[in-house]
């Protein structure tokens, strides 16, 4: 099967309207985790998990597939939620554990997505424990004869789970339509990719199961969404799953409660920031004429009002009543 | 009605629930052309094809795995697992997301689904082919743990579970298999989950047991008649829920517990067992709450002689109700 690895590329089949909207997600993303982090360090919110220098990545293979597919995220995809609909708000009310929250009733903590409505499947803390049921979605649609496709994210440190493996092996052997999505951020909490596999790209790791593996710049939305359409079109077509790597960085530590200068140099953090994926969507969106200069200070405006109203309207919501913790242990 | 085996009463659920509905689907280790190792779904392939009974590669994460994946779209899988000693790279996948997605979701998402594992000893089966490992189970909200004692309930409860919209651990004790016969009542009869089985009534003393041991505490009782003590028999069926009123219930007739289970002592289904006869009908025993366990030794030796003196039989029952009777 192909072993490829994508040449960044900076124009795609989206029109401008569309650029905009993908810019305006990658900064709502990009907001919320900045607000979420001002919230906890101001003592306002238990637990936050960042997602940035990971938006190009998250947007881009959340938008690369339909609505009727299926998602299945890992806690840091903020950026996918984002694109499939949540609002500011949303996060908030979850960020805080409000009974309002669409993911769970405020009973998981945040980042811990699932929301029928837009075919996000519930997921868990123990990480690599979903990619089993994209798995067996993927089966269930393809035993059907839909054309849907499974899609699910991970680190680059959740392919050393068994339960990587044994996904992987279960979608080749039976060419279900699935895409793996690692999003490589170069850090599993403090341990770096080369204690996590002795190869150069994870998606190398696909070759093993008789499968598609990609590797692209995560840092740049269009490669990655273009990178997702590929891979869906080939599974919906019948030849099988793909396991698509998006290398980028994690610009914060890996949680509120870890403090990342005791693993990484500033140096290395530093670095990274210049390649900021949002900074690089913004010069393209400006190049490209997509926005004027006051256009997207308009927009970057319009987004913190947003996140403003966000954080009043969960800050003001209730808890949920202690006696609903009963409820939903079993069928009624 | 014909008199079968308990495996016959499991494939026959299973048959029937697959040709009921087809959303049912079977996958496990060798359950296609082969049949299961212990030919509980042999047909079942010709029956339904391939792709509803999957030959699963080789692992019991990806199993269970799976089959949560196609409940949580629209399939309702039987997941089987070889043998019950090899659920534990499962269980991950069994207690933090079988049981816990329709509560972790808020009732957005559910699986209904079962996961079948063979369990149990005195087959020669060693360290890792006869262990009991309900107890693991039974300590989950979010699971239902079953185990049937008779072919007929075996059909009937395996139904039920196939039925249920959460996540069933269905244990059938493999010794159980082809020793214990009886009639299967033929069509679509179902047992309900969470009802106890009072399988003879008597006045003085109870045995709660359950799976292979319900069938042994029944021919105890039947010793114990010989000798003119009447002994009542209770089926426990479902470990979780526990039919508590049931087990109550029977104390209050008879005022004295005997508690029976192959797993071993400390922290099986027994100590719940007690505990809830502590809890709610002290008062009505004449005597001490007796178990009569496996020994709390890592698992079941595979020589004849230890594995013997390792399983409870009728005659270590009806030894221990004439004790308990004594005091």
């Amino acid at each position: 099967m192909a072993r490829t690895k994508e040449s960044p590329k900076t124009t795609s089949s989206l029109g401008p309207a569309e650029v905009r909207k993908t810019y305006r997600n990658m900064l709502l993303a990009r907001t919320i985790d900045e607000r979420m982090w001002t919230l906890n360090r101001a003592g306002k919110a238990p637990f936050v998990i960042p997602c940035r220098g990971q938006e190009a990545a998250q947007v881009g293979w959340a938008a690369g597939l339909r609505p009727t597919d299926y998602f299945l995220p890992y806690y840091r995809d903020l950026g996918v939620m984002v694109t499939l609909g949540y609002s500011a708000r949303q996060a908030f009310l979850s960020l805080l554990g409000k009974g309002e929250d669409v993911t769970s009733g405020g009973r998981q903590m945040p980042g811990h997505y699932g929301w029928p409505d837009r075919h996000v499947i519930t997921g868990s803390s123990p990480v690599t424990t979903q990619v089993l049921h994209a798995v067996g979605i993927a089966y269930a649609s393809h035993l059907r004869g839909e054309d849907t496709v499974a899609a699910t994210s991970l680190g680059e440190g959740s392919t050393s789970q068994g339960d990587f493996h044994e996904a992987m092996n279960w979608a080749s052997i039976y060419k279900l339509p699935v895409l793996f999505v690692v999003e490589n951020n170069g850090y599993a909490i403090s341990s770096p990719q080369s204690k996590e596999m002795a190869v150069q790209d994870a998606a190398e790791r696909a070759l093993g199961y008789g499968m598609a593996g990609v590797t692209v710049d995560g840092t740049d939305f269009f490669a990655c969404y273009e990178a997702t359409l590929q891979a869906a079109e080939r599974a919906r077509r019948g030849d099988g799953p793909t396991l698509l790597e998006f290398k980028m960085y994690r610009l914060l530590p890996h949680s509120s409660d870890d403090d990342d200068r005791t693993y990484r140099s500033r140096e290395e953090v530093e670095a990274w920031k210049e390649r900021d994926p949002i900074l690089r969507m913004q010069k393209h969106v400006l190049d490209a004429g997509v926005l004027t200069a006051e256009e997207n200070e308009a927009l970057r405006a319009e987004v913190q009002a947003e996140v403003d109203d966000a954080i009043a309207y969960a800050e003001a919501a209730p808890y949920p009543p202690v006696e609903d913790m009963f409820t939903h242990v079993y069928a009624d | 009605m014909a008199v079968r085996n308990l495996i016959d009463g499991i494939r026959e659920a299973m048959h029937e629930e697959m040709a009921r509905d087809e959303r049912v689907v079977l996958l496990g280790e060798d359950v296609g052309k082969r049949g299961g190792v212990f030919r509980a779904s042999e047909g079942l392939v010709d029956a339904f094809g391939e792709q509803r009974v999957i030959d699963a590669p080789l692992g019991e994460s990806g199993i269970v795995g799976v089959a949560i994946g196609m409940a949580l779209n629209g399939l309702v899988p039987i997941a089987e697992i070889q043998f019950a000693d090899f659920i534990h790279p499962a269980f991950n996948q069994i207690v933090s997301e079988a049981a816990k997605i329709r509560y972790r979701s808020d009732n957005d998402f559910h699986v209904p689904m079962v996961i079948r594992a063979p369990f149990g000893g005195g087959v020669h089966g060693g360290l890792y082919h006869s262990q009991s490992v309900e107890a693991f189970f039974m300590h989950v909200p979010g699971l239902k743990v079953v185990i049937p004692s008779t072919p007929a309930d075996a059909k009937g409860l395996l139904k039920s579970a196939i039925r249920d919209e959460d996540p069933v651990v269905f244990f059938e004790h493999k010794r159980s298999y082809r020793l214990v016969r009886g009639e299967i009542p033929d069509g679509d009869v179902t047992v309900p989950i969470g009802k106890a089985r009072l399988v003879r009534e008597g006045k003085d003393l109870s045995i709660f047991a359950y799976g292979l041991m319900a069938f042994h505490a029944e021919q105890a009782a039947e010793t114990l008649a010989k000798e003119g003590i009447s002994a009542e028999v209770i089926d426990l069926r479902t470990l979780l829920p526990l039919d508590r009123e049931a087990i109550l219930a029977s104390v209050a007739r008879t005022h004295r517990a005997l508690i029976v289970h192959e797993a071993n002592h400390t922290m099986g289904a027994g100590a719940e067992v007690a505990a809830t006869i502590a809890e709610g009908a002290l008062y009505e025993l004449d005597a001490p709450i007796r178990r009569l366990t496996g020994p709390d030794i890592p698992a079941m030796p595979f020589n004849t002689p230890q594995e013997e003196h390792f399983m409870p039989n009728p005659e270590k029952i009806a030894q221990a109700a004439r004790e308990l009777l004594a005091l």
